[in-house]
């Protein structure tokens, strides 16, 4: 296991198959970008209820991208630049228009901050709105902790089907959240 | 959903994908010229003096120059396609110019000025400015697919940036074809014929790499 603080490395590891280092890697940055999205959303004067959605889509957006990520380069700042696109997007989608300005609200990693109570309110609309197939895959695997092996054999696929799908789900998703689709 | 769900089928998904970015856009840039390739093989052909020609220095700059493009292009296309662009893709821009410049100066220098014209012209200009969008079409193609999976910070910048490597990459297939080797040409149709493809590249750049 990697210094479990440094992004970077843990990035790394996940690179080389280390999927404790990237469940790891993905809390830690939900947890910043909690941070990030409550304050900016603060500022734009959006409701907090849709702090996790841009959580959400963010970090699906940096699990799709993250081919993009230059080794030789510190993560923190590849991270930043996709959590601003993606607020961007989000308050844009949303009416809002201004200039917003998250490095303001973005210095530390530090002062990460508790998942509210409840969850996404868009994810759970878009899962609703997966293939059948895609939804149970995604349901078995993050709602009911299931492995794809697992999930496959409760739905008769194999394991490599399984991943295909949940690969396709996760990019419905995202495609989802960029349309606006609400 | 939990965010905490969704992070465990994120991490249930890792395992797939992950190749370099410069390794997608090479391979992309290889497989589209193989379409590019047939086309060159069918309609164009390698000029019949090629043995010859690469024994002037006029042929061999005009091959340094179209593969330096290649390479300043290539790493142009990579940096643009991340969300933070790293600057250090403009060291091959300058070193292509400076590369032009040095070519064009002793061009002029050597041949007579009478010439200039007749040089600039060439025989094969309407050619060129065909045959070079044509043939950047295949890697064109290949090049925004693969970079719908990238997240550039700005996707107008990288539909040009993948339409000037597709252009480069036509370039250096069109130049075994084409007789005329005078800097002077290279460097006034060769850029011309590259403009179109950039332009599509950033107009379909603009609508299929926003992410």
């Amino acid at each position: 296991m990697p210094d479990p603080d440094d992004l970077s490395a843990l990035m790394r590891a996940a690179r080389k198959g280390d999927d404790e280092a990237y469940r790891r890697l993905l809390i830690l940055v939900a947890a910043w970008l909690r941070g990030v999205a409550s304050r900016s959303l603060a500022a734009a004067g959006r409701p907090r209820a849709d702090c996790e959605d841009v959580v959400q889509e963010t970090l699906l957006a940096m699990h799709l991208k993250r081919d993009t990520w230059d080794e030789t380069q510190p993560l923190q700042p590849w991270l930043r630049a996709i959590a601003r696109h993606k607020l961007v997007d989000h308050l844009r989608r949303r009416g809002f228009t201004d200039h917003i300005d998250i490095d303001e609200h973005a210095e530390t990693l530090a002062a990460p901050q508790a998942a509210e109570e409840g969850s996404a309110l868009d994810a759970q609309q878009m899962l609703a709105g997966l293939p059948e197939r895609q939804r149970r895959i995604v349901e078995g695997i993050s709602i009911q902790g299931q492995t794809a092996r697992e999930v496959g054999a409760r739905m008769g696929l194999s394991e490599g089907a399984v991943r295909v799908a949940l690969h396709r789900a996760l990019r419905s998703l995202a495609e989802a959240y960029r349309r606006g689709r609400t | 959903m939990k965010t905490e769900q969704l992070v465990e089928s994120l991490v249930a998904d890792r395992a797939r994908s992950a190749t370099s970015l410069s390794r997608s856009v090479a391979r992309a840039v290889a497989l589209g010229s193989v379409l590019s390739l047939g086309i060159f093989v069918l309609e164009l052909g390698p000029r019949v003096d090629l043995a010859a020609a690469f024994a002037t220095w006029r042929f061999d700059f005009k091959l340094v120059l179209v593969l330096t493009a290649l390479l300043a292009a290539a790493s142009a296309c990579i940096a643009l396609a991340r969300p933070l662009a790293s600057r250090s893709w403009r060291r091959g821009v300058v070193v292509l110019a400076v590369l032009a410049v040095s070519g064009l100066a002793i061009e002029l220098m050597l041949a007579p000025a009478g010439s200039w014209g007749t040089r600039l012209v060439g025989s094969n200009a309407r050619d060129c400015l065909k045959a070079i969008p044509v043939l950047a079409l295949g890697p064109l193609l290949g090049l925004l697919l693969v970079l719908r999976r990238s997240a550039p910070a700005s996707p107008i910048l990288a539909g040009a940036a993948s339409g000037a490597l597709a252009a480069a990459a036509a370039a250096v297939l069109y130049a075994f074809h084409c007789f005329d080797d005078s800097p002077l040409f290279v460097l006034t149709w060769y850029p011309l014929a590259a403009v179109p493809v950039i332009l599509l590249g950033a107009v379909v750049g603009h609508r299929l790499l926003r992410w």
